[in-house]
Order: structure tokens, then sequence, then C-alpha cells
């Protein structure tokens, strides 16, 4: 399965791995110290959080699109009242999930919230998200190596992302 | 110091569910404050919960999720008494790490 994510995280380790052999060189044993903090920090997705569409933060984190589906359920309020606290949860009845991700459209970055699902972890998820404005949130449900979503919109009546 | 995340693990025999609430100001870099300077972006990115050495549940989290974060999940097994890890790191580095009893 070709994935650009995972692409992604290789080219960075590379890029790590790399700096941290100069650094040996460089800085002797110091170098130590700083290769576990960069390893545990290489699966984050840095660069799927920085887009500000979420059909691109979708394609970085998984390489693929989403095609709506009625079998995952959004919950979500109509109209959240406080932006900077809205309550959304996410289920799907399709098996084999292996993640859940959360986008705001209108937000400054699209991407949430990306969940992994591991084999025994029910694919159901409730958090709190901003909302800078009324916006499509949408989820991505990945469930046999295929990405499926739901959209729904909610109204803010005071935004949670001042600026 | 006091642990920053607060976590309730419930079995109902066949499956746990779990929920956490972690406190953190979860700054997206976004916002600006009362001299209209914008707040420096500080937020947990990633968060993982492990019961008997295996990860359970991960989160990727951007600064999106709403200041002292709360989410909730279930798996399937987890005994009561046993135990429930939890840790975080955020975007300076920090971290914080926990174990609650299932209950």
């Amino acid at each position: 399965m070709t994935n650009t994510h995972d692409g992604f995280a290789l080219s960075r380790r590379v890029v790590l791995q790399g700096a941290a052999s100069v650094a040996l060189v460089g800085l002797g044993s110091t170098a130590f110290g700083l290769a576990p903090a960069l390893a545990a920090n290489d699966k984050y997705p840095e660069e799927a959080f920085k887009q500000k569409s979420g059909a691109d933060a979708i394609k970085l984190l998984y390489g693929k699109t989403a095609e709506p589906s009625d079998k995952v359920k959004l919950d979500a309020p109509e109209i959240a009242e406080n932006g900077s606290v809205v309550p959304i949860s996410a289920s799907t009845t399709l098996g084999d999930v292996t993640s859940i991700a959360f986008l705001v459209t209108e937000n400054p970055n699209a991407l949430i919230a990306s969940y992994k699902i591991p084999a025994g972890t029910l694919p159901s998820v409730a958090n709190r998200i901003k909302m800078a404005r009324t916006s499509n949130v949408i989820v991505v449900v990945e469930a046999g190596g295929k990405l499926y979503s739901a959209t729904r919109e909610v109204k803010v009546t005071v935004g949670g992302c001042g600026g | 110091m006091a642990s920053t995340i607060r976590v309730r693990a419930t079995s109902s025999g066949e499956t746990t569910e779990v929920q956490a609430l972690i406190q953190h100001p979860m700054d997206s870099g976004f916002v600006k404050d009362s001299k209209g300077e914008f707040i420096p972006p500080h937020f947990i990115q990633q968060l993982t919960f492990e019961y008997d050495g295996k990860t359970v549940f991960s989160a990727d989290w951007g600064g999106g999720i709403s200041k002292d974060p709360y989410v909730k999940f279930s798996f399937k097994g987890g005994k009561k008494g046993d135990e429930l890890k939890v840790s975080w790191v955020d975007s300076k580095g920090a971290t914080d790490t926990t174990t609650a009893k299932i209950v």
C-alpha cells in the first residue's frame, strides 16, 4: 500500500538520522541526548496539521481521498454558542477501522485530530474542538484501507480561534 | 506536582470505557493576547493510552483541540484493578504520564 504519510515520515527519518550523525561527529556525546527526542517525534504528522485545506490535510495524512458514507456517524451540535469548546463525537459500523480523524474546513488549519484505532479498540471517539466560525466538520474513517467520511455544518455564534 | 491528567477507566466486563481530561492551554498560535500579540503555539501533539504493554488508543493533536482537552474511547477487554498508562508530549517537548486503575 502506498501512503504518502509513511513516505513523508520515512524521508523525515532519513533526514533526522543524517542530522543526528552529523551532530555525533560535531558534538560528541550531546547527540545521544538529542536523538531519542527526535525519534519520538518523527511519527507526528506535522505537515498535515499545517494545511489550510481539509483535502490537502487528508491527502498528506492518508495519501488518498475519502468518499461519503452513511455508515459513518458524526455527532455535533447544530449551533455552538461557544466556538472554543464544541463537543464532537464520531462512530462507525464499518469493520477493520484503523484511524479516525476530525477536520474543520473553516479553521486556520483544517486538521484537528487524528486517532489511531488498534485492533480491539472500538471505532468510536468523543472529543472537544475549537471552531473559528461556522463551518463544516468532517470526520474521516479509515476502514479496510479505504477512507470514508461524514460531514455536518455547525453554526458558531462566537468563534473560538480569536485573532 | 499533581498530574495534569485525570483518567476514568470503567470496565463493563466486555469493554473498558476510558475518559481523560488533561490540563493544558492548547494554544493554537492564532489567538492574540490583550496587547494584540499572537500567543505562541503550545499544544499537546501526541497522547497515548497503554494497557497490558500495548497501545490501545493514540491521538495526534493540532492546536484545534480545546483548552484542557477531553477525550473518550473504549477498548475490548481490560480487567478491574489493572492499570492503564496515559502519557502526552506537547509542541515544546514537555511530557506527563500517569497510571489509572480500571474500576
